[in-house]
């Protein structure tokens, strides 16, 4: 695989070869996708395929991709991943979160699953829906939130050229959602490594409240590659509470980007867990656009063999008074290599800032590695802002102090690395959720000997 | 019970035991004692199988099986307990959690059924009134935030938890003051049975006023220099351990 991976992007064919192939795809899936009536879509994916036409997938060269090579995804030649056959329920099982009461909302492919899906009640203000559906019933009303994302790199480009599906979920002001939203979103392995595109729009109306809960899976150990796009927007005094697990299969590699514009006052918490696929990339931007907006980035990565998990963060303090908090842990064993690189931008302006920033990292192995980047820029003089990386090892003392009570070495290394991860999971507001997480945290310790405990 | 024969250990390749002899058996309870550096604490962590530690002559057999080939965890199994003397602070694992862990796994290895939650806590609330153990303490990471008492109770409450048949009490007196010592050794003679043997190793006598033990050795350069019974200790605390080291180079 790496040596095509080289061919694709050192040598200018390879690279005109994947888009070749891109448009060939684009042109056998246009008229199958949903809205492909709909001639703003239309066009809207033809921006899309065009601009990854320029753009093609990043380079190293570029500093943000500088420490996570994407060669292997643009050697594949994915197919657009077309509506699979629906799983049984009881392959969703494992997915969920045992006690769990929530507005579900399942995704097979990146295509809606209607027959494992509870959506259940929704308060009046309320709109959740799949984005095919919105798109058929009513495109006009999707079309401002799905035309504005900026299409910066070639993941941005494919994923509008084949936006297919997603999440619609609008609150009207004043409205609190009291369970949770969940989605999952499954992948299903097929004989060819598909491509599976999922696009999310939230909006919460003024002092609306809501938490969602986005999850990635897969059935089975096909290859293939996610995109994911999630964009909030939250209007005066809304809060957001959003948690993302990703435990797809190290056989599929996962781009995601979430984009959050924040207004006055409102709050919006983010807590992503990496723990699955090959390669992963996160970009996590936040924009306090009104004046006293709280933005908190909470973030667990675990990764073993020769996964590679990339946190880019970026919040940008446009306005006074604003709060940022953000604490990301992790946990790296084999060969496994991650990156966070977390930006705090203060604009001139955005004076009584107040910002800490965290990033502390495990390391399980000799081969293991993890680059850790604060990139703090402040246009403001009247600011706090502070921040901190670790990067350290399980500590010698502590993991005797354990053996010494008869707990052999495997267990006790998973209750340290469990230990680490803990913080970021203590601040999560659903007793269901943490409970998966503190369990799932232990099962997936790396490393050469891996933890088996019960509880 | 323990049998230690000619024991040398070396750290860094620097010897620090050079030819401990040491029988233990079932129901005695033995003092160490010696001044700093004496090498006490390096006993402690060989029997208990810290890493760091090199032998190099002699051998420590336990319950006639080979102590030096086990791992630490299967030594803890087989019935060996180290109270620390500074219990290491581990956040962010549940000390219930962490026991629970800890007794089941002896159980196990000595192939019985391992405690459900309920047998479980009933054991929990039984072994604290052991040592006065506060509820909460039970509720918090282990040793995290604990005051020097409280970090030593909790050492005698696993302890009591762990039902050893060898325990090592290293230190367990520093840091004490008086109140918080007799409830600790309070809590280590109600542990005291025809079954279970100690070592408790110590720099002052005090703490054998409370825990009165069979037989007294004097650690001094790697070697064990005199050993008698309890009266040894209190001839220590009145003459120091000048006197002892004079007597060991005239032994010698």
């Amino acid at each position: 695989m790496s040596a095509r991976a080289g061919a694709a992007t050192a040598v200018p064919g390879g690279a005109q070869a994947a888009v070749e192939h891109y448009l060939g795809e684009h042109t056998r899936s246009a008229g199958s996708l949903p809205g492909a009536g709909t001639a703003w879509l239309r066009e809207l994916r033809e921006q899309g395929i065009e601009r990854f036409a320029d753009l093609g997938f990043p380079s190293t060269r570029e500093e943000r991709w500088r420490y996570t090579s994407v060669a292997p995804i643009a050697a594949q030649r994915l197919r657009v991943a077309l509506p699979a056959p629906v799983p049984a329920p009881e392959a969703l099982a494992p997915f969920l979160f045992p006690g769990l009461d929530a507005h579900r909302l399942v995704f097979v492919n990146g295509r809606y699953a209607a027959e494992l899906s509870a959506p259940g009640s929704l308060p009046d203000g309320v709109h959740l829906d799949s984005l095919a559906q919105v798109l058929a019933a009513a495109p006009e009303r999707a079309r401002p939130a799905l035309s504005g994302l900026a299409l910066r790199t070639g993941f941005d480009a494919l994923h509008q050229a084949f936006l297919a599906d997603g999440v619609w979920l609008e609150l009207a002001a004043g409205v609190a959602l009291a369970r949770p939203v969940h989605l999952v979103h499954l992948g299903v392995g097929a004989a060819e490594p598909a491509l599976a595109n999922l696009r999310t729009v939230i909006s919460l109306g003024a002092r609306a409240e809501a938490r969602v809960i986005e999850s990635f899976g897969s059935l089975g150990s096909g290859a293939g590659l996610t995109t994911a796009v999630t964009t909030v927007v939250l209007a005066e005094g809304a809060a957001l509470e959003h948690f993302k697990l990703q435990e797809e299969a190290a056989t599929v590699d996962h781009v995601a980007r979430v984009e959050v514009r924040q207004g006055r006052d409102s709050r919006y918490t983010s807590h992503s867990v990496s723990l699955g696929g090959g390669i992963t990339r996160n970009d996590i931007t936040s924009t306090l656009e009104g004046e006293g907006a709280e933005c908190t980035l909470n973030g667990l990565y675990m990764a073993a063999g020769r996964q590679h998990v990339d946190f880019h963060t970026t919040i940008d303090h446009a306005e006074p008074r604003g709060t940022s908090r953000e604490l990301y842990k992790g946990i790296l064993g084999g060969r496994a290599r991650g990156v966070f690189n977390g930006r705090i931008l203060v604009q001139p302006g955005a004076q009584k800032t107040d910002s800490q920033q965290s990033s502390q990292n495990l390391l399980l192995s000799r081969e293991a590695e993890v680059d850790t980047k604060p990139e703090l820029e402040i246009y403001a003089d009247d600011v706090k802002c502070s921040h901190g990386a670790t990067v350290g090892q399980l500590d010698a003392d502590m993991l005797f102090y354990l053996r010494s009570r008869g707990i052999d070495h495997g267990t006790a290394q998973g209750f340290l690395t469990r230990g680490f991860a803990q913080d970021v999971i203590d601040r999560m507001s659903i007793d269901a959720v943490r409970e998966r997480l503190e369990r799932l945290v232990v099962t997936h310790v790396p490393g050469p000997e891996s933890a088996q405990v019960s509880p | 019970m323990l049998e230690i024969r000619d024991l040398h250990v070396e750290v860094d390749g620097k010897p620090i035991l050079k030819g401990i002899d040491l029988t233990i058996r079932a129901g005695e309870v033995h003092a160490v004692m010696g001044p700093n550096g004496s090498g006490k604490s390096t006993l402690s962590h060989v029997l208990a199988g810290r890493e760091g530690y090199t032998v190099t002559r002699g051998s420590v057999t336990f319950e006639g099986k080979d102590l030096l080939e086990m791992a630490p965890e299967i030594r803890a199994r087989e019935g060996i307990f180290l109270a620390f003397q500074y219990p290491v602070e581990i956040p962010g694992v549940n000390n219930t959690y962490f026991l629970k862990a800890a007794v089941n796994a002896g159980r196990k290895h000595r192939g019985l059924e391992e405690l459900d939650a309920m047998d479980f806590m009933q054991l929990v609330r039984e072994k604290m009134k052991v040592v006065k153990m506060k509820d909460d303490l039970l509720k918090r990471s282990v040793n995290e935030g604990f005051s020097g008492g409280e970090k030593k109770r909790n050492e005698i409450f696993q302890m009591a938890m762990l039902e050893p048949k060898l325990a090592i009490l290293d230190e367990t007196d520093s840091g004490l003051d008086i109140d918080a010592l007799k409830i600790v050794a309070d809590g280590v003679n109600s542990l005291r049975s025809p079954e279970r043997s100690m070592l408790v190793v110590t720099h002052y006598q005090r703490l054998l006023e409370y825990i009165v033990p069979d037989q007294v050795h004097v650690l001094a350069g790697g070697r064990i220099v005199k050993s008698g019974d309890r009266t040894l200790a209190l001839e220590l605390e009145r003459h120091g351990y000048g006197w002892i080291e004079q007597q060991g180079v005239t032994a010698a």
